[in-house]
């Protein structure tokens, strides 16, 4: 097994198992470290792609800055509480089958991956660095979908503002 | 023998060990520096028993804290309790995977170097944070919530002044950075018409505040918190928390300078009859003055042992300051004597702001936050972009 293969399976596993932590864990900053841990799988994953620049960013703003704002939340809740709480609500039975339905259609989607994906990718290496390319096709190529997101950002933080600011009044 | 010199992983390898083996002493006489500094400002004398004049004070303190005894609270999380400051200290030491000591001894040369730090930086918190909340103390806690909203509010203003020193780079590359700065013939402090001086200041003042230095230490803030985040921690958890912090400072420094200070270049690098004053006279200067001025500090020492200890450093910095006067020794390490010059005196500066500022108080910390540093920032950001483009 050649180290990259034996990365992406590590990754994935810290991806896959983060995730079921999250879900199954009884305390919330458990839950939570769990999140980060599966964050950082897919960061990894990233990395093995060669996109740098993703796994910088999603550490950065993922792990560093929401998850960080997570916990800060989390800390103020009264978590003995909470934590006996019923966890899950009475949809079990229908997420069941909408799990089982989605994994039956990956796994279909698989089993006709031979068809549809080419057996090897070849890589072009990039000319100039990652973050350059990035640069490059979000203000060439996508340069309006680019815009239109930073729009929504903003309205998202004046929203944010009105709404906070109401209640002080 | 050859080829293990020439496989891709030896420099990065032994630069790591020595990095692991050597920072801890370091730390420790970084935080005898800041005593004794801090001492003489408040016209006292600092630590004078350990060695001659206290210089043997680190060694005593990490003995102390190692046979300590070990605390974990009854009612903590354990597995937290245990990991946060594991967690601190490791984003501490990321960081100086990316850092150029010169132009050829780094560990690593990755093409997102700086975003890599702002990771582990900003990583580094958590461990703040999960150790103050797994304590299970009320102190803590508090310590804990002041940190994760000052990280919040400061990184931003850290990174839009990071990207003020990247516009004018042109790249994210550590290394890089610096080497454009030599083309430039210009400190980044001092680039577009002295505009990047906005921006560096905006990095002093975010920085200081990112690994919660003094002005800006209230997740510890001994006056009303105990000890803050890490009350419950003591003995080598707690030194590891200090290790962390003492870490984050020669990160964040070596940070401000690469970017800022022109890394590992003299100044004036451009200008070639200044290299023999600057490449010798600087520290020949530096260490042979340094064992000049000691020598009358032997005879005032009573114990002859302390004598003995006092007349080896002074003989170790006179065999620096000859080392300096080789002309082959020079060549090959003064870039590197340049480096961890502008670092010492970024944390030179550090322990100047612990001397002389009051902490903030809380609602100050976010007014200046939110409402000068992120729109200075910003518009610093704007100010640069515009001109720097003009100059082109």
């Amino acid at each position: 097994m050649s180290g990259d293969t034996f990365f992406f399976y590590a990754f994935s596993a810290l991806a896959l198992l983060g995730g079921l932590g999250t879900v199954l864990l009884r305390n919330a900053v458990h839950c939570a470290l769990a999140l980060m841990t599966s964050l950082l799988g897919v960061a990894g994953l990233y990395l093995l792609q060669g996109a740098e620049f993703l796994f910088a960013v999603q550490i950065v703003l993922y792990i560093g800055g929401i998850m960080v704002l997570f916990l800060f939340v989390i800390m103020l809740v009264n978590l003995d509480q909470a934590s006996k709480l019923q966890q899950f609500g009475r949809q079990t039975p229908i997420a069941l089958v909408v799990a089982l339905a989605a994994v039956a259609a990956i796994f279909s989607m698989l089993s006709k991956s031979a068809v549809l994906l080419p057996a090897s990718v070849s890589l072009t290496p990039l000319t100039g660095g990652n973050t350059e390319t990035v640069a490059n096709v979000l203000f060439t190529d996508y340069l309006l979908p680019f815009e239109l997101v930073s729009i929504l950002l903003l309205v998202a933080v004046v929203g944010s503002v009105m709404m906070a600011g109401k209640r002080t009044e | 023998m050859d080829s293990l010199f020439a496989h891709p992983l030896f420099m990065p390898l032994v630069l790591t060990a020595i990095i692991i083996l050597l920072f801890p002493l370091v730390a420790g006489y970084i935080v005898l520096v800041e005593r004794k500094v801090l001492a003489d400002m408040q016209v006292r004398l600092g630590p004078m028993r350990v060695g001659p004049y206290g210089l043997l004070q680190p060694i005593a303190d990490a003995l102390k804290l190692l046979i300590k005894e070990d605390i974990i609270p009854t009612n903590s999380d354990k597995v937290i309790f245990w990991g946060a400051p594991v967690l601190s200290c490791f984003c501490a030491f990321s960081g100086f995977t990316v850092i150029p000591f010169n132009s050829w001894i780094h560990i690593a040369d990755v093409n997102v170097g700086l975003l890599v730090i702002s990771a582990t930086s900003a990583v580094g918190i958590l461990g703040i944070i999960l150790g103050g909340w797994a304590s299970n103390s009320h102190y803590s806690l508090l310590g804990a919530l002041r940190s994760a909203a000052q990280l919040v509010s400061y990184e931003v203003a850290l990174s839009l002044s990071l990207v003020c020193g990247v516009m004018a780079a042109g790249t994210l590359q550590m290394p890089l950075i610096v080497k454009a700065q030599e083309q430039q013939h210009i400190w980044f402090a001092f680039e577009n018409y002295g505009l990047m001086w906005i921006a560096f200041m905006i990095y002093l003042i975010a920085a200081t505040a990112e690994i919660n230095r003094t002005p800006f230490d209230l997740p510890e803030a001994e006056s009303e918190l105990v000890a803050g985040f890490h009350t419950e921690y003591s003995g080598f958890r707690w030194a590891l928390y200090m290790l962390a912090e003492y870490g984050n400072i020669f990160v964040v420094a070596s940070v401000g300078v690469v970017l800022f200070w022109g890394g590992w270049l003299r100044p004036f690098p451009n200008v070639s009859w200044l290299e023999l004053p600057m490449n010798y006279g600087v520290p020949i200067a530096l260490f042979g003055g340094s064992a000049w001025g000691s020598i009358r500090l032997v005879a005032r020492l009573k114990d002859r042992i302390q004598q003995i200890v006092l007349m080896a450093v002074i003989a170790g910095m006179a065999f620096v300051a000859l080392l300096f006067a080789w002309p082959a020794f020079n060549h090959a390490s003064v870039s590197v004597f340049w480096f961890l010059f502008k670092v010492s005196m970024w944390v030179y500066l550090m322990v100047w702001f612990r001397g002389t500022f009051p902490r903030f108080r809380y609602d100050q910390l976010m007014n200046v936050g939110w409402k000068v540093l992120i729109p200075g920032g910003m518009l610093c950001v704007l100010a640069n972009a515009i001109v720097g483009m003009a100059r082109q």
